[in-house]
């Protein structure tokens, strides 16, 4: 089959691999239909996730049709799914409290040393995202192999296109998730750093959550545009001192919630940045901040700081004694994306949530190389690629 | 042999988290049967009932199912087993085991016989969680192959006892809880090539 395949920074090519087989009991095999890039497989396209291999497969963002089952699949030859990007079993302790991505054996026991070194603990498995997370084969491709197919994909009804379901796969739970993180009471002021998908999933979801009011902040003014039609105020930090704007626009007090929808690759030319982008490239390596450190300073006392964005190492000068002092509270995690299935894939289906606003561009997996370099370089119109394997080739 | 949680110790961790040295001497002393001069100890909790794990341990021919290294183990009589193991250098090591103790449901010591090539005793105990299952804890003491260098070898090849022993602990959980045992392969040739 034909997959994208990762070599190295900025190097990720289109090859011919072996077709994935049934392995496990419980495992399906999938035939895909529609495959989205990430935000952050850009941070993998970037050379900032340590433990990939040349020749992985990437992609956790896709959905397509059942082509084969284990012995042991509750899936149907035939079925369209929705996959979610965490490996979960869904019969360990935490898949019984629904923490999926905290899941004790998604992640082959070998791949685990490598996190339980890192993090004290090792973290589920993911799709195409680092050995660390298991070195599982993503979805950028023709087919993927999904294990414990009975307890991770949701089955989707007929009549409803792909384009309104793909990002239950990932960027709709993890938007979700990060606005219940906040824990928004009504007429909440929520401030929203970042307005790509999760940026601007959350803003959705804060609203419906009931927030008084959103307030997004950017530098993209295409992406501030998309975060205004949801009915959010915009900060552009390029033109606006964003904490003092924040102060003001709250009467003083500061944002109830904050949601730092970025992560570790965040743009700004502050003085922390700086000194962050310098250290990473001379392998000193501490995670890129600045956004969770603004959102820490703006939050108002006794406030909600919530944090999907994804970091992977250590920060310097992180603001504990604001986060100590103001009585923050503090909530992150990777998605438990299987807890939330169900009930948005309702809201899609009473067309509560739409998604299909957010893509962009659609291209042929053969394409999905210009993909990455397109949505790398130009990340104000490009707000969502999708690849379709089956498409015909169009001028990117 | 004695639970090594037990032995004398400064504060109420296990033994096998000291950081002090000489605590497998001291772990040896206290055992009934002294078989090595390196000691391993890890704890893993299953969310599974104490007597379904032990008694799929106890049929020492699954233990294959879920040790890595572990080629088989033929059952001899109810206390006595042959082990056959993988060893650096695609070698093969093997040995005869008997059960010193054991109480149903609870925990399974076995020591090797004199002729082993690698001299083993251990001990598993598995110890009602409640809600979150069974804690298990896995005790090894062993000689590791021609002492020092055969112990600098098996790190090289990651056969490693101690690192093993936290991989066949995952594998365990992952068979008792999941079914199956998780993995990267996405053909059945690479989960092969994975296993040899």
């Amino acid at each position: 089959m034909r997959a994208l395949t990762w070599h190295g920074k900025h190097d990720v090519r289109v090859d011919t691999v072996d077709d994935p087989e049934i392995v496990n009991p419980r495992d399906a095999i999938i035939k895909i239909t529609s495959t989205a890039i990430c935000g952050s497989d850009l941070h993998l396209y970037d050379g900032y996730i340590p433990t990939m291999q040349a020749g992985d497969i990437l992609g956790h963002e896709f959905m397509g049709e059942v082509v084969e089952t284990g012995a042991k699949s509750t899936l149907r030859k035939g079925q369209r799914v929705v996959v979610p990007f965490t490996i979960a079993c869904g019969a360990c302790y935490h898949c019984g409290k629904q923490q999926y991505s905290a899941c004790d054996n998604g992640n082959p026991a070998d791949n685990q040393d490598i996190a339980q070194e890192m993090y004290g603990h090792p973290m589920s498995g993911l799709f195409g995202y680092s050995h660390m997370t298991g070195g599982y084969a993503g979805g950028q491709a023709e087919y993927v192999r999904v294990p414990f197919s009975d307890v991770g994909p949701i089955v989707i009804p007929d009549g409803i296109d792909d384009d309104k379901v793909l990002f239950l796969s990932d960027i709709l739970p993890t938007g979700w998730q990060a606005a219940e993180n906040a824990e928004i009471e009504p007429g909440d002021t929520v401030a929203v750093w970042g307005c790509g998908p999760v940026g601007l999933f959350s803003i959705q979801s804060a609203f419906l959550m009931g927030a008084g009011r959103v307030i997004a902040i950017d530098h993209f003014p295409h992406r501030l545009e998309l975060a205004k039609r949801f009915g959010a105020e915009t900060i552009n930090y390029e033109e606006t001192k964003t904490y003092e704007a924040l102060m003001e626009m709250t009467g003083g007090i500061g944002p109830d919630a904050c949601i730092d929808a970025v992560g570790l690759e965040a743009h700004g030319f502050f003085v922390d940045n700086v000194i962050d982008q310098i250290k990473a490239s001379t392998f000193l390596a501490t995670d890129r901040t600045h956004s969770i450190r603004q959102a820490i300073i703006a939050c108002r006392k006794g406030g909600r700081v919530s944090m999907p964005a994804v970091y992977g190492g250590f920060v310097d000068k992180f603001p504990l004694g604001a986060l100590m002092e103001k009585g923050l509270t503090l909530k992150t995690g990777q998605t438990h994306v299987q807890r939330y299935l169900p009930g948005l894939l309702n809201a899609i289906v009473e067309e509560k949530i739409d998604t299909t606003f957010l893509i962009s561009h659609r291209l042929p997996l053969e394409q999905a190389a210009d993909g990455y370099r397109m949505f790398h370089d130009k990340q104000d119109e490009v707000t969502k690629v999708v690849l379709k394997p089956g498409l015909d080739r169009v001028a990117a | 042999m004695t639970d090594a949680r037990t032995a004398q110790t400064r504060d109420d961790a296990p033994l096998t988290t000291s950081k002090r040295s000489g605590v497998a001497d001291e772990a040896v002393a206290a055992l009934v049967e002294p078989k090595g001069d390196a000691l391993i100890g890890r704890s893993v909790t299953i969310n599974r009932r104490p007597g379904e794990l032990y008694a799929f341990w106890r049929d020492f021919t699954n233990l294959a199912s879920f040790m890595e290294n572990v080629e088989r183990v033929e059952v001899i009589d109810d206390k006595r087993s042959h082990w056959v193991v993988k060893a650096p250098g695609g070698r093969s090591v093997e040995w005869d085991s008997v059960i010193t103790e054991e109480r149903e449901g609870e925990f399974i010591a076995w020591a090797s016989t004199e002729d082993a090539d690698v001299s083993n005793a251990g001990r598993i105990d598995f110890r009602d969680a409640g809600e979150r299952g069974t804690v298990v804890t896995a005790t090894l003491v062993y000689d590791p192959p021609a002492g020092v260098v055969g112990k600098i070898v098996a790190k090289l090849f990651q056969r490693e006892p101690a690192i093993q022993a936290r991989r066949d602990l995952r594998r365990f959980k992952q068979l008792m809880e999941a079914g199956e045992v998780a993995t990267a392969a996405r053909t059945t040739k690479q989960l092969e090539e994975e296993q040899a």
